[in-house]
């Protein structure tokens, strides 16, 4: 059993990081970035993140895994239709992988190959279905499996998402799925968070909630223009705007948002891009 | 409707390179309505042609160029100025121009670039609204395509990239989701939302297509 579906079963307040694995092959700097990790339950390790080409998420993962951090998989639905999908998980379990973020991905349009065919052969409630069934010996098509993963499937949400009825529906669809805790997007409002647990905790499944360290106001705007479902609000962006040391102000805010987790939610998942030395005073 | 448009003219140059005389072929069907393929269409295409210093031997536009051996019977009406001609230039939809290829030895440059199935939203205003998916979900979905008008063609709600109802892939459009979960909601009906919809099954658009009439159309 994976130590995040361990602690989160026992009511440990979990801290995730994530990590991106290289465009080429040089795995050095990533592996050191996660050797520095402290006080980490999991790393997530993205798969060609904002539709940019990298290397292999499984393959950076596999060798963090067996350097002994432990990972949660991210697997896309856009670049891999069924059978590819089945393949990578059943590969990812060869290699101890047991934690898994299954999501739709984001559009190629957003990535650095804008010309690419986008597969979305499945979406992330079927890809969850599927990852269930393998779970349970069997592949899509209901051949017996010669060996059997085990996995801790995880799944994404937008607490903040309008209509929130519409978003909600399709959490519930992914909990009926074998979604056994969500990790979520960056979050920077209180009251939607609130809002959102006051319908997750009948459910019972772990909330991690994303937590994005905005280094300037630059980012924030560039954020709110160019990645879906990131929204942050304006009373931040002043905050940014007035702030002497913004990185300063920007992990104030990320430790802000920590205390509304550790107060409503099971978990945090940092996103630090680049400056997990601040992970300490985020966590502080 | 077949949505298509003129080839960038660079590259129709470079296709008819290697030709002197040619022969144009409309479609009175899409290719008119969108005005990409019509008698003006042809028209225009001519006197282009006629600057670039070729010859136009004759030209035709037929009633639904995808007919096979309708086109067929169309150009024999033209057999003279045809077989003059080098080439065959076709302003109709991929269907068309290979309609024209199957019947004729010639060589055949397509004109257009084929774009989708499209509705008309106004004159000139076209809607990708059905991608022929060969196992349809509307009567779920309330009349709205989740494969087609969802940029991810997801089956089972919103992705995280909604943002304020509209898509993540274009802020001009409305979510698919969101559009179908608010005209369930007006018909007072749960819809396609009542169940996990299961994987599609893609062998129902196996290419190339083939379909025939059981009784053979009579
Ligand atoms: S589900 Fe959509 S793409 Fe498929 S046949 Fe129906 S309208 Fe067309
Ligand atoms: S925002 Fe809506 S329409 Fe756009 S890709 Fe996501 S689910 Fe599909």
């Amino acid at each position: 059993m994976s130590h995040l579906s361990t602690q989160l079963a026992s009511g440990q307040f979990v801290v995730t990081a994530e990590i991106a694995p290289p465009k080429g092959t040089n795995l050095a700097p990533a592996l050191a970035e996660a050797a520095k990790f402290e006080g980490i339950t999991a790393v997530n390790v993205t798969d060609n993140q904002g539709a940019n080409m990298r290397l292999s998420s499984l393959a950076l993962a596999a060798q963090l895994q067996q350097a002994g951090t432990e990972t949660v998989l991210q697997l896309t639905c856009r670049d891999r239709n069924r059978m590819a999908l089945q393949s990578d998980l059943l590969g990812a379990a060869a290699f101890g992988i047991e934690n898994l973020l299954l999501l739709s991905g984001d559009h190629s349009k957003f990535g650095d190959h804008p010309d690419a065919r986008p597969v979305f052969d499945l979406d992330s409630v079927q890809l969850l279905d599927m990852t269930a069934g393998l779970m349970a010996g069997f592949d899509m098509v209901g051949k017996p499996l010669d060996g059997v993963p085990n996995f801790f499937p995880g799944a994404a949400v937008n607490p903040a998402a309008e209509p929130f009825e519409l978003m909600f529906q399709k959490v519930s669809k992914k909990i009926d799925s074998g979604a056994r805790f969500f990790q979520t997007q960056s979050i920077f409002d209180r009251d939607a968070l609130e809002r959102f647990m006051a319908a997750m905790i009948p459910l019972n499944v772990p909330v991690v909630a994303g937590v994005l360290l905005i280094r300037n106001a630059k980012m924030a705007r560039f954020l709110n223009d160019n990645i879906p479902g990131v929204k942050v609000p304006k009373v931040l962006l002043d905050r940014f705007d007035r702030a002497v040391d913004p990185l300063a102000e920007g992990v104030a805010i990320a430790r802000e948002t920590v205390g509304w987790a550790r107060e409503l939610c099971q978990g945090v998942h940092l996103m630090t891009l680049g400056h997990e030395d601040k992970i300490p005073a985020i966590l502080a | 409707m077949i949505i298509s448009e003129l080839k960038p003219l660079e590259e129709l140059q470079q296709a008819l390179a290697e030709f002197d005389k040619l022969f144009l072929v409309g479609c009175a069907a899409c290719a008119t309505t969108c005005k990409s393929g019509g008698e003006e269409e042809i028209f225009k295409l001519q006197e282009w042609l006629t600057e670039q210093e070729k010859t136009v031997t004759g030209s035709v536009v037929i009633d639904e160029a995808c007919h096979i051996m309708r086109a067929a019977r169309d150009l024999r009406h033209h057999k003279n100025a045809v077989q003059e001609a080098d080439a065959m230039v076709v302003l109709a939809c991929g269907s068309g121009v290979q309609s024209i290829s199957s019947t004729i030895e010639k060589r055949v440059v397509g004109g257009l670039n084929s774009m989708f199935l499209g509705n008309v939203r106004r004159f000139g205003h076209y809607e990708e609204m059905c991608s022929l998916c060969g196992d349809c979900i509307l009567n779920e979905t309330a009349g709205i395509c989740p494969v087609t008008t969802c940029a991810k063609g997801l089956l089972n709600g919103p992705c995280g990239g909604m943002e304020d109802g509209h898509c993540e892939a274009d802020a001009e459009i409305e979510c698919a989701w969101r559009l179908i979960y608010e005209r369930l909601q007006k018909q007072n009906r749960q819809g396609v939302f009542a169940r996990r919809v299961p994987p599609k099954n893609w062998s129902r658009r196996r290419q190339p297509g083939r379909y025939r009439l059981k009784d053979g159309g009579r």
